[in-house]
């Protein structure tokens, strides 16, 4: 019983990370060009970081 | 990567006849400033599709002066550049070397898509939420008692409040709505039910009850959003690729000031009265009288007509028609507001009154489901409390069949055929506005055709090159290469490859012809009467005005016959429509000599040729009265009213772009098939819509009389609304078999039959 105390807002604390993520990346415009983001993967760049 | 020959996998052949460059002042017009200096520009360029376009366009234009960067959103098909300076750019020329068409859209269109994110942001919630109360609630089921139960349902009391005030709120909004303005809709119930759970939950667990069921209305509303945002996403997603494939409409133009300055004005700017200078292959901004210069203009887009017309002096243009050949100088006579495209977008909103009446199945199973759960809701509570007195008890089972019965299946079931449905169209390049344009479609019973750039491209194709020295074809290309002429182009295919002539001079007279010298003969490629040797003397009537030639000093060495061709598989779509019950009709403001060889070819007895855009609306009107659902299929302006009067419309996505924009669905290839195959998967659609409204009922017809016995406890109905839904999925994805036979097979380009050109 005791242990629940602790265990269950640990467990509510890295859910709520999972979604505040989640939350972040759709407003920094993760989502916006879903379809680009996966034929990015096979262009080549030299590996030179983006500008 | 041979996919990257753009327009090799969409056929996006858009504007081969109508493009022309933006100008610079254009684009500044069009471009935002993000301050400091930098502007950004967005165009929409709808052949990009692959990793390789992506690294092609990015690259080249980062290289180009002044660029800052440039970006390819490939779900949108645009990209957007950003640069300094006061001069732009040249990236919409550097494009056009790549191969890809480029656009300017509006800025307006430009916007987030709010609505989305905040759905998405819903479903992470009451994802997150449901998860959580989920496995607090296996914990119960599976006999956790006394305080730990307590301890496990305030937690789920806790997470539940967050996910009902954020994620709930979508249906909570929308309910007041719908009941402020005296209506039903399914967010009605769904809210009553969610928020009564929630507060009897409540009531329980303050009480140290047994049961609580605050899993089952928060995973209700995961399940709901999901089918909400699959909704949404399937609209948006259609909407903006329409959009994406907007042609450029003349956003403004050169006036000539009274003291020989010159201004580039944006369109709303322009006043009666105006003297506007229209270079070759821009479009007229707006209705005018021509002063100076004479061209010949391309108003397939404003009449249907599908030669190009010749103008002179005092002849009145109309807006949206395209300049092909020479420079103009024209009187403004109405202002953008007043002109034939405003007047077009007037009647098309007119006739759009007549369709927003059409409410969509989900509503109308929702109107007659709401009240009938309330009421035995209501019913089960009065029942109980007469039987036992015991008004706790009776609340409590009251509730249960509130939620067993909330429409988890309807919410979900008509989204996710839809969204299954629009896929398989996309697929095979037809674009799908929203759903209720395929329940709409699903119910036709006739269809109504355009003839010019609907059942036949609308371009001219060269008829006998077969016929013609291939020498004197070859020269007759590379003059007409120097052209925008639609017959010049109809020409420029046949050029010998690598066999450029050398021309001295090249000049294009508007309305008659190119002319060129090469080592002191004279070449004319044009009308016969200008061209040939009776030009010299004056007279041009008696041999032959029509035809176009090629002359060398005078003397005809080669004759040209153009042919407007039939859309690829368009026999054979009229066929498979009349198959499956549907008559048809062309309506056309062509001539009735030109429609009648068409209909003659297609095998289509009903046609009614010459009739003007209100003419058009006229005949779907009076179908309707008589009970027939009319599709209408055009491209024009000229049918954008009718389109928005029909039932339901298409258009192919050559059409102009306000017709693109009032049509229900946009395919993007040659073939006409398109129109057969999307009635085919919209009454499939259709029929997986009826069968998971019917599973919905079975499954409400034994799970009711349980709930009203009151042996409902949270972990039945929790079972019985996931099965619910699984089940309806699962119904829906099995489009997908159907989708097999469906598949269009797209007729290469043979035996197209052809009309031959008048003019």
């Amino acid at each position: 019983m005791t242990t629940l105390l602790y265990l269950i807002p640990v467990a509510l604390f890295l859910g709520a990370l999972g979604v505040s993520g989640f939350v972040w990346a759709l407003r920094s415009g993760q989502y916006e060009d879903l379809d680009g983001a996966a034929e990015r993967i096979l262009i080549d760049r030299d590996d030179k970081p983006e500008r | 990567m041979s996919c990257c020959a753009p327009g090799a996998e969409m056929a996006l052949d858009l504007g081969s006849t109508t493009s022309v460059l933006p100008s610079s002042q254009e684009i500044r017009l069009a471009s935002r400033s993000l301050g400091d200096d930098l502007r950004q520009t967005d165009l929409s360029v709808p052949s990009v599709h692959c990793a390789a376009c992506i690294q092609t366009i990015e690259t080249a234009l980062g290289t180009l002066d002044r660029v800052e960067s440039a970006r390819v959103n490939l779900s949108t098909k645009r990209v957007s550049v950003r640069w300094r300076g006061d001069e732009v750019p040249p990236f919409v020329a550097a494009l056009g070397r790549l191969g890809y068409q480029a656009h300017l859209f509006a800025p307006e269109i430009d916007e987030k898509d709010r609505t989305l994110s905040e759905l998405i942001r819903a479903v992470a919630v009451a994802g997150f939420a449901a998860g959580n109360i989920m496995l607090l609630s296996v914990s119960v089921w599976s006999g956790a008692e006394g305080a730990t139960r307590d301890l496990f349902h305030w937690v789920s009391a806790l997470i539940a409040i967050p996910a009902l005030a954020f994620a709930g709120g979508i249906f909570f909004r929308s309910a007041w709505n719908a009941l402020r303005h005296g209506r039903m809709n399914m967010d009605v119930p769904i809210a009553v039910g969610v928020s009564l759970a929630y507060a009897m939950s409540l009531y329980e667990t303050i009480n140290h009850g047994d049961h609580a069921y605050f899993d089952a209305s928060v995973s209700l509303l995961f399940f709901l959003l999901i089918g909400r945002t699959l909704d949404h996403v399937m609209r948006e997603r259609a909407r903006t690729a329409v959009k994406g494939l907007s042609q450029l409409a003349a956003r403004g133009a050169m006036v000539l000031r009274g003291d020989g300055a010159r201004d580039y004005l944006p369109v709303g700017e322009i006043e009666p009265g105006m003297q506007l200078l229209i270079a070759a292959g821009e479009r007229i901004p707006v209705d005018g009288k021509i002063i100076h210069g004479a061209s010949d203009l391309d108003c397939s887009l404003a009449s249907g007509e599908s030669a190009p017309k010749n103008v002179a002096p005092g002849e009145a243009v109309q807006a949206g028609v395209l300049n092909l050949t020479g420079p103009l100088t024209i009187e403004a006579t109405a202002a953008a507001k007043d002109s034939f495209l405003a007047e077009m977008v007037r009647l098309m909103e007119a006739a759009e009154g007549g369709r927003a009446h059409y409410r969509r199945i989900a509503d109308r199973v929702s109107a007659l489901y709401a009240p009938v759960v309330h009421l035995t809701a209501f019913v089960t509570f009065l029942g109980w409390m007469a039987a036992t007195g015991d008004w706790h008890r009776a609340m409590t089972i009251a509730i249960a069949v509130l939620i067993i019965t909330c429409p988890c299946a309807l919410g979900l079931a008509v989204p996710i055929v839809q969204v299954v449905a629009a896929r398989r169209l996309f697929e095979n390049g037809i674009m799908v506005k929203d759903g209720s344009a395929m329940e709409r479609l699903a119910t036709i019973d006739n269809a109504v055709f355009d003839k010019t750039g609907t059942l036949t491209l609308g371009q001219p194709r060269l008829l006998n090159a077969s016929s013609i020295d291939p020498a004197m074809l070859a020269i007759a290309a590379d003059m007409a290469a120097h052209s925008r002429h639609p017959f010049s182009k109809a020409i420029t295919g046949f050029a010998a490859p690598g066999g450029q002539h050398k021309f001295d001079a090249v000049t294009e007279h508007p309305g008659f012809g190119i002319e060129a010298t090469v080592a002191g003969s004279i070449w004319r490629l044009g009308r016969r009467g200008w061209a040939g040797w009776k030009a010299r003397t004056g007279g041009e009537g008696n041999h032959g005005y029509g035809g176009t030639v090629l002359t060398k000093d005078g003397f005809i060495v080669a004759t040209f016959d153009f042919e407007d061709a039939l859309r690829a598989d368009a026999a054979a779509a009229i066929k498979r429509l009349n198959d499956t019950g549907v008559s048809m009709q062309m309506l056309s403001g062509d001539t009735a000599g030109a429609c009648g060889e068409v209909a003659r070819m297609l095998g289509v007895e009903d046609f009614v040729p010459c009739l003007l855009p209100s003419g058009k609306v006229e005949r779907i009107e009076t179908l309707a009265k008589d009970g027939h659902k009319v599709l209408m299929v055009g491209d024009g302006l000229n049918d954008t009213p009718a389109l928005s009067a029909a039932h339901v419309s298409i258009a192919p996505a050559t059409a102009a772009d306000i017709g693109r924009n009032a049509a229900d669905f946009v395919f993007l290839r040659e073939s006409l098939l398109a129109v057969p195959l999307a009635l085919d998967v919209s009454r499939k659609a259709g029929h997986l819509i009826r069968q998971n409204i019917a599973i919905a009922i079975v499954y409400n017809a034994v799970a009711v009389p349980i709930a009203i016995l009151g042996h409902a406890t949270p972990l039945l109905a929790a079972i019985a609304m996931s099965a619910s839904s699984v089940l309806v999925i699962g119904n829906a994805l099995r489009l997908h078999g159907f989708g097999a036979n469906a598949t269009l097979q797209v007729i290469q380009k043979v035996g197209r039959s052809a009309v031959s050109y008048s003019a």
